[in-house]
């Protein structure tokens, strides 16, 4: 099967430090990659520079057999690549409705229709209440979107990038900051959206939550891929002990 | 029916007004803050002045010309808003406003510091628009502003404008072009401030490089942010307050720079979201008295 997602020899260099250094990655379609390693290892490098936020110091990224690592960010967006953030980016003033809403008008925005068409619409309405009901925000409905606390910020992030309709969902730590329940009902939202089709790339600083949910790891250190596998294979490799593990377990 | 100085300052406060509400369209929707606003009303009221006066245009030609080179200019001079942010973009509208009022001062073209003089007042099949008939040309105007506001905050783009204003990743993941968006703010408020110029050219029949200079933004910048920022029913309010007060009473008058900068000074400390903005304290109890009811 053709990867939905491709790099190729992607390097991002800042300055002298090589934060992406010559990474290939290939995404199945379906599956849930993990994208883990120690801070620094380049891994939010790596989404902006799949979202289109940073233009690659040198290599290409495919989506869909397209080459994307020249468009900027709202075009990769309205082609179904979704992405959240690590630090939550809510539109705070709006209420949570709202925020499903603005992605959901994906399609007016380059047109004229985004000046003709109300986005008042009972039509847009029910399928952004949808959305709010599937990812269990549907209560929080009218709430202003600042005011969430961070467990619901985060599921809110994910509702917004449901919007567009995304056949690749890039996860930049969702579980950072969830309390136990929150963290199974979000383990179980993930696998649910991964069941309907939807291929993700999931980030995670979570060592179980990462284990238990993807099909495959990507490991990175120093900006390079230094093992891939299966989870089980990953935990045992002692490079991966050497550079993540050994060093998180030093850490705590 | 009214006397004649009522009408005037009823021209004023409208034009005031369709200034306040297209500032709010790039600041209140767009999130922009711009302290040269003031240079589109200048560049509207130059364009339609020198047509009317040197090309023979009649006004209502003048008039359309001025809200479309405006809205072109504007998106323009919206270009760095795309390369800089927030405090730097409050410089670099300034610093427009300024270059615009040397280029109206110092370029012959434009009449120079004597400016333009004799500029004809609107008239259509004999009828010559004035007092009266020119507050009612104003009201038109404003209601149509008024109108768009309402209309564009109800849109896609409206939404998309609230997007930007709020975070500009945030927007771009939600496949917003924020550039596009910004440009496209930049256009219609400078388009609507434009005819607000050609009509304040129109009725007083002579314009100065002055009377769009920095202080002018200022004072639309108050004027906005004393109503409450983001809002049609603040704009209308801080604009009519704020441009008769000064012209009622005397005192006032006298010193209505320090007001409007006062404004401005206790505004931010104590209500930033203006005197019947969203969240502000008077809107809140209205709201609540109302609720009660």
């Amino acid at each position: 099967m053709k990867p939905i997602l491709r790099t190729e020899k992607l390097s991002k260099h800042f300055g002298g430090l090589r934060a992406v250094d010559r990474v290939d990655i290939e995404v199945r379609p379906g599956e849930i990659l993990g994208l883990i390693g120690p801070n620094g290892a380049g891994k939010t490098t790596i989404f902006n520079l799949i979202s289109g936020f940073l233009r690659p110091t040198s290599g290409k990224i495919f989506f869909k057999e397209q080459r994307i690592d020249n468009l900027r960010p709202h075009v990769i967006a309205a082609m179904g690549v979704g992405r959240t953030f690590q630090i939550v980016k809510p539109f705070s003033d709006m209420s949570v409705l709202e925020n499903v809403l603005a992605a959901l008008g994906h399609p007016f925005y380059p047109e004229l229709k985004a000046f003709t068409a109300s986005y008042y619409s009972p039509a847009a309405r029910k399928e952004a209440e949808e959305i709010l009901e599937k990812t269990m925000l549907a209560r929080y409905a009218g709430a202003r979107a600042g005011d969430l606390p961070i467990g619901i910020k985060r599921q809110l992030e994910i509702a917004r990038a449901l919007a567009l309709k995304p056949s690749l969902l890039l996860l930049d730590e969702p579980a950072a900051g969830l309390v136990h329940e929150e963290l199974e009902q979000l383990a179980k939202l993930i696998g649910q959206l991964n069941s309907e089709g939807i291929t993700i790339i999931l980030v995670e600083h979570n060592m179980p939550f990462a284990m238990g949910l993807c099909q495959r790891i990507v490991v990175l250190a120093h900006g390079q891929v230094i093992a891939e596998g299966k989870p089980e294979e990953i935990r045992k490799d002692p490079k991966v002990i050497e550079a993540y593990l050994g060093h998180s377990a030093r850490e705590g | 029916m009214f006397g004649q100085y009522f009408i005037t300052i009823l021209i004023l406060c409208g034009i005031w007004a369709v200034l306040t509400l297209s500032l709010n369209i790039l600041t209140g929707y767009a999130g922009q803050v711009s302290l040269g606003h003031a240079a589109f009303f200048g560049i509207g009221a130059y364009t339609s002045a020198l047509l009317t006066t040197r090309y023979s245009w009649s006004f209502w030609p003048a008039f359309l010309a001025s809200i479309i080179i405006t809205g072109l200019v504007g998106g323009f001079l919206g270009l760095p808003s795309l390369r800089v942010r927030h405090d730097f973009l409050v410089l670099a509208t300034m610093g427009i406003n300024f270059v615009m009022v040397g280029i109206f001062k110092y370029v012959d073209f434009f009449g120079g510091a004597m400016g333009i003089i004799n500029i004809p007042k609107p008239s259509l099949w004999g009828i010559v628009f004035r007092g009266e008939k020119f507050l009612l040309l104003v009201l038109v105007y404003l209601a149509f502003t008024l109108w768009l506001c309402y209309y564009l905050s109800r849109r896609w783009a409206g939404l998309a404008l609230r997007a930007v204003k709020s975070d500009e990743d945030a927007a771009e993941v939600c496949g917003i072009s924020v550039a596009r968006f910004k440009i496209y703010a930049f256009i219609i408020s400078g388009a609507l401030a434009g005819g607000a110029g050609s009509l304040y050219a129109h009725f007083l029949g002579s314009i100065f490089p002055d009377h769009f200079a920095f202080a002018e933004s200022i004072v639309i910048l108050s004027m906005l942010v004393f109503g409450g920022i983001g809002t049609i029913r603040g704009a209308l309010l801080g604009a009519f307050l704020l441009k008769a007060l000064p012209e009622y009473l005397r005192v006032v008058g006298d010193y209505r720079y320090t007001l409007y900068g006062g404004i401005l000074v206790l505004m931010m400390l104590f209500q930033p979201m203006g005197i019947i903005g969203d969240k502000s304290w008077l809107w809140e109890k209205i709201n609540a008295w109302l609720g009660r009811r």
